[in-house]
């Protein structure tokens, strides 16, 4: 794990204080950044010479209900000439104050914060293309969230949302 | 998007209608230009999605797509199931290669138990993991083929594709659906028909690639269609994080196999085929490499198939077999504990990447102690690759 080290010192004499704890569980190392400093650690990651993370994987959202703070972000990426993965972590508090999109450092960002959004309702600043990629354009809610219901609720269409709402037990909005 | 409860049709400008179709694209020149919406097909064909082009003659200089046709919410369903039965939904998320879905979930899984399957599990995973990408390059040769006027590669592709899937009904007992990778290591060990099948297909599979070739390779409409067409630069291919044949086509050495090696598969002596043009034939190219590489993995896989159990020993994860429920109490209550509740997994979080036919195909899983999974999460490879 020579190489999980030798990320973690370079973040560290770069951008002292972005990252927030290190967590090696099951040979996978993540490292906890603050959420201001993520684009400029993905920054340093890609274009440092020895280190090259050139390819983002995957960014996928985690709803960590009844946890404060409530939502995590995961950027899985890799560099291809270097073998070798490593993922970041950030916490996002506010869901309408996200990170900041990683679009000018991986392009595919763009797209997978769009699904981020979609399902979870992070919102990435700066990202322009935020829209419905898998549920229809008119839906109400992200239903990976843990307080969205799963089934025993009538099927949502544009014009039930109201009927819907009103006749939940709690009614909100 | 439009407001909640409006009830109102309203009509609407051409300009209005392209911001409504919400793909967010520019339109680079919409006086000359055609647009045009192609699809989305019907759920039996291939590849349901719609894409929004933009057409300069027969060329097409900008593109969009729409996808989501067939969202069926599964992360969020599996949240609600416990770690066995979520397997089962892992299956429909792709039925070409149902055996690489189940194997990045209970990899997973089973990393998230910190458990290891058996040596004889992982050499049996890595035989029908591999069958299974020979089989789904099948039906993406035929219909390729088929889409660029090639009736009889179809044909042919099928016929093998149906022999594989005999043999995945010999050893899951369903065609696709399969679920036979369980926790802790299989549903059942092979049955013995299943050696010899597969030598069988051994033997005779490489003659029938030789066949599609001599039907494509020197095919002028196939390869007027196919050479020169699509090309993706080896800069962007890894900026657009394509993964599988799509990248490797670009020359980009990136095989999960290779790089993070799971299941054994540092033990296998094979080759990554790389293309250098980036274009649609060094794709297939690519493809047709891994067909025969995939046979070269499976036999030495099954020259070397140790004997040995199936499943590791641990009740608390595998069920116990059959013949111990009559006579042992302990034996019961543990079939009845993991047939109700499920086994509790730790806390944390993992995350798993294997090499699917389609490109890198990843899970991540997050454990909150109990017996369902708090949060899944899938990369699917053609997501990423139709961004």
């Amino acid at each position: 794990m020579n190489r999980d080290r030798l990320v973690v010192d370079k973040i560290n004499a770069a951008l002292p204080e972005a990252i927030e704890e290190t967590l090696d569980f099951r040979g996978e190392q993540t490292l906890f950044i603050k959420k201001d400093q993520i684009k400029a650690v993905c920054q340093l990651l890609r274009d440092d010479a020895d280190l090259q993370y050139n390819f983002l994987s995957d960014i996928n959202a985690d709803d960590l209900l009844p946890d404060f703070p409530r939502f995590a972000i995961n950027y899985q990426i890799y560099s291809i000439s270097n073998q070798h993965r490593i993922r970041l972590r950030v916490y996002v508090e506010d869901p309408d104050n996200g990170p900041e999109t990683m679009a000018s450092v991986w392009p595919i960002a763009t797209w997978l914060e769009t699904e981020v959004w979609d399902l979870m309702g992070v919102r990435f600043k700066g990202n322009g293309s935020l829209r419905r990629l898998f549920m229809p354009e008119d839906w109400q809610g992200h239903p990976l969230r843990k307080d969205y219901p799963l089934g025993y609720e009538e099927v949502q269409f544009s014009f039930n949302w109201e009927a819907i709402g009103a006749r939940k037990p709690n009614p909100q909005e | 998007m439009i407001s909640a409860g409006s009830d109102t049709i309203q009509e609407l400008t051409v300009e209005e209608l392209r911001a409504k179709m919400g793909t967010g694209m520019t339109i680079e020149d919409p006086e000359e230009h055609m647009l045009l919406s192609m699809g989305p097909q019907h759920p039996s064909t291939h590849g349901v999605l719609r894409l929004f082009v933009e057409l300069d003659g027969e060329t097409v200089v900008n593109l969009a797509p729409d996808i989501g046709f067939l969202h069926t919410g599964i992360e969020k369903t599996m949240e609600s199931k416990t770690y066995t039965k979520a397997l089962v939904l892992t299956d429909r998320m792709d039925y070409l290669s149902p055996w690489s879905n189940n194997l990045a979930y209970i990899l997973a899984v089973e990393k998230l138990l910190g458990v290891e399957a058996t040596p004889r599990a992982q050499v049996i995973r890595v035989i029908l993991a591999e069958l299974s990408r020979i089989s789904s390059h099948l039906v993406w040769l035929g219909t390729h083929a088929l889409d660029l006027a090639a009736m009889s590669v179809f044909l042919y592709c099928f016929r093998e594709r149906e022999y594989l899937l005999d043999i995945y009904e010999m050893v899951g007992g369903q065609r696709m659906m399969v679920s036979y990778f369980r926790p802790g290591g299989l549903w059942r060990d092979l049955p013995e028909e299943f050696e010899p099948a597969v030598r069988h297909f051994l033997d005779f599979f490489p003659a029938r690639i030789a066949d599609y070739e001599a039907l494509l390779k020197n095919n002028p409409i196939f390869l007027r269609r196919t050479k020169g067409i699509g090309l993706i630069s080896a800069e962007d291919a890894t900026a657009w994080g394509l993964t599988g044949g799509n990248l490797r086509g670009s020359g980009v050495n990136y095989d999960v196999r290779k790089a993070m090696p799971y299941s054994g598969y540092e033990n296998y002596v094979f080759d990554v085929p790389l293309g250098t043009d980036g274009d649609v034939y060094s794709r297939y190219r690519v493809r047709i490499g891994e067909l025969w590489q995939s046979l070269r993995i499976i036999e030495q896989a099954l020259n070397n198939l140790p004997d040995g159990p199936v499943n590791i020993d641990d009740r608390k994860i595998v069920p116990p077999p059959r013949s111990e429920l009559g006579q042992s109490m302990e034996a019961v209550i543990h079939h009845f504990k993991l047939w109700t509740e499920g086994f509790n997994a730790p806390k944390g979080f993992v995350y798993q990447s294997i090499e699917s036919p389609r490109g890198e195909i990843s899970c991540y899983l997050r454990g909150d102690g109990g017996p369902k999974p708090a949060r899944v999460h899938f990369r699917g490879p053609s997501f990423v690759n139709l961004a």
